[in-house]
């Protein structure tokens, strides 16, 4: 009965008064964040982790604010979606298909309550599922060698590519772009400088913080001014909000089953939540058949993707915490944070600080149950930050992420790059090509090269060494798969264009 | 097409600077058998082979924005690398007021509310960020106010 006792230290953690005032106030944050057009969980976490940072909290006390920021934006993105049409974030895509054509029919109340409700049973589950399976996988994970590790960071740069762009070539050059970036500074072997270009600024590297709020937040920014706020309609008035019992219960094994597809969805490196509520709708579509009605405002159309979404984004925590390795765009934000906060993620974290992996899940069922209670009955507070026009709300967030960059190193060097960031993520997602594994590349470009080298380093320069053990090759044969796989499923995987009025 | 050719092209290019510079990575005493340059190198060969496929077989172009609208992005980004350098010796208030009002003018152009959302962004970050928060940020330059 370890799990039982592992959850009683972790809620003896998450229950103290400071711990849940910080859960609860993050939960707000994150619906707000979530809520806001054009900021998601990636952006909307990404501007926060260097304020936090500053802030100067213990590593649970950040990780339980910023994991309830993350849970709470996973659930404010249905608002906009709803209400707007707009898509806070990818993942939140597949609730627009059938969500606002049910608000627009005029029933935006019960679109929003079932979401909430579809979002909870999705989070809860995968948190559930987190807590089975990652000690299982954290026990696993002491099987992996450097060889084992290079495998598998090189199957969530495959897979990731894969799933997350049109075009192989495109994703593998936005690959190389993170990696190539990570290299850059002195070499951790050697102590040598390297490709710093003789600039002093650049010997300590880039830091990850700087290209993420740069790529996400700031790119943001510059789509936005393109756009010149045109996006800005107005929506769907909200009149009452009622629970819909009935469609709650017609849902119910929808949710189960998207709760579970998204939550296997998110547990493959690289995957992430996308591809959770994509699979989920889908799933759900084809179950229905013509007669189901999806695309037309149906509730079921709208508890698929929302409870898959939200199992995805749990069950991206599973490969992130056992493995270090993130499933999707969010989770590599938050795998930033937990690097920023010195806490390795890995097997050893759950043996060695069981108080951060348990306080997290304990804060993370906490959060679940916060949220719920926060969007039924709150639902109308967060519809009036829709109301906050582009103007002032990007202007906002462009000196948030400066006033957090700053604030971490105090150099105008960083400010800089994060506007060269900026720029650059612009451009990459002008022609198609996905900023998320440039992050990725960032992220995990070090291990990478230190999980190689220490594989040759035992093997006394041996490249066999890399397959040499039966985990290793099924890595290898799975990041083949990914990679090559998506090209000849393009067409089953077309996903659908968004609903215009 | 042509978008995607011109990146192509540039990429291929980085890379081969990229892999030109990585070679001349000084390796120390302490050997290991990859050494420090090989895993860039093979950064550098995997993404010039990329590139040669997107120069190759170019999807379809992307819409780019219209003249005004280019216009509106480069001010954006001359305005916020400005902002970058003015941050540490003007203090907070003053060029956040700028940037954030300039910025708000090139997503909707009224010069009022723009004005106004330039102030009321600046101190009402300075004040949450400040008192709230409690970041070290400072107001206006020290040689103003001793």
């Amino acid at each position: 009965m370890d799990i039982i006792q592992n959850l009683s230290l972790g809620f003896s953690i998450a229950l103290s008064p400071y711990t849940l005032m910080l859960a609860i106030a993050g939960c707000f944050i994150g619906t707000i964040i979530g809520s806001l057009p054009g900021l998601g969980p990636s952006n909307g976490v990404a501007i926060l982790i260097p304020i936090t940072f500053t802030l100067g909290l213990d590593a649970t006390s950040a990780l339980v604010l910023m994991t309830s920021v993350y849970y709470g934006a996973m659930y404010g993105g249905r608002i906009s979606s709803i209400l707007l049409n707009i898509p806070g974030d990818e993942p939140a895509l597949m609730t627009t298909l059938d969500g606002y054509p049910m608000a627009k029919a005029g029933r935006a109340g019960d679109a929003l309550v079932l979401s909430g409700v579809a979002s909870f049973v999705g989070a809860f589950l995968a948190t559930v599922g987190l807590i089975l399976l990652a000690p299982l996988l954290a026990r696993v994970a002491y099987l992996f060698g450097p060889a084992e590790y290079f495998a598998l960071y090189l199957l969530a740069f495959c897979t990731l590519g894969g799933m997350s762009s049109n075009n192989q070539a495109k994703s593998a050059i936005a690959s190389c772009i993170g990696l190539g970036i990570a290299m850059i500074g002195v070499d951790n072997n050697s102590g040598m400088p390297r490709l710093t270009g003789g600039s002093l600024h650049m010997m300590d590297g880039v830091d990850f913080l700087v290209a993420i709020v740069g790529l996400f937040a700031i790119a943001e920014v510059f789509f936005f001014i393109e756009g010149r706020g045109k996006n800005s309609s107005i929506g769907i008035k909200l009149d009452k909000v009622t629970i819909p019992w009935k469609d709650i219960n017609a849902t119910k094994w929808t949710m189960l089953r998207s709760s579970f597809v998204g939550f296997f969805a998110g547990i493959l490196p690289g995957a992430g939540a996308s591809l959770g509520s994509f699979l989920a709708y889908m799933t759900e579509k084809s179950i229905a058949g013509p007669k189901g009605g999806f695309g037309t405002g149906v509730p079921k159309g709208i508890a698929a993707p929302e409870a898959g979404n939200n199992a995805a984004a749990g069950g991206a925590l599973v490969p992130m915490l056992t493995l270090g390795v993130p499933g999707s765009g969010t989770t590599a934000v938050l795998l930033a944070l937990l690097m920023t906060l010195n806490i390795t993620p890995g097997p050893t974290l759950f043996a060695d600080r069981p108080e951060v992996v348990w306080g997290l899940i304990a804060s993370l069922l906490i959060a679940n149950v916060v949220l719920l209670l926060m969007n039924v009955p709150m639902v109308r507070i967060f519809v009036k930050v829709l109301m906050v026009p582009p103007r002032i709300l990007l202007p906002g967030v462009t000196m948030v992420s400066f006033v957090g960059i700053y604030s971490l190193s105090g150099s105008y060097f960083d400010l800089l790059l994060m506007v060269g960031f900026g720029a650059l993520g612009y451009i990459l997602r002008k022609l198609d090509i996905p900023t998320v594994p440039v992050i990725l590349g960032i992220l995990l470009g070090g291990n990478m090269e230190n999980a190689l080298r220490r594989a040759m380093v035992l093997s006394d320069g041996d490249a066999s060494f890399l397959f040499s053990s039966p985990i290793a090759i099924g890595l290898w044969i799975a990041a083949i798969l990914g990679f090559v796989a998506p090209m000849f499923l393009r067409s089953v995987l077309q996903k659908p264009q968004r609903v215009s009025d | 097409m042509a978008s995607d050719r011109i990146f192509g092209l540039i990429i291929l290019f980085v890379a081969l600077a990229y892999i030109a510079s990585a070679t001349q990575i000084q390796s120390s005493f302490l050997a290991d058998p990859v050494g420090p340059r090989a895993f860039p190198i093979l950064i550098g060969a995997v993404c010039i082979l990329s590139s040669l496929v997107l120069i190759f077989r170019p999807d379809p172009d992307p819409e780019w924005p219209k003249r005004a609208t280019f216009w509106a992005l480069l001010i954006s980004i001359i305005v916020l690398v400005a902002y970058a350098y003015a941050l540490k010796p003007l203090g907070f208030i003053v060029p956040t007021a700028f940037a954030a009002g300039i910025m708000s003018y090139q997503i909707s152009p009224n010069l009022r509310t723009a004005m106004l959302a330039g102030t009321g962004l600046s101190t009402g970050l300075f004040v949450i960020f400040k008192f709230i928060l409690g970041l070290g940020l400072i107001a206006f330059p020290k040689e103003l106010f001793g």
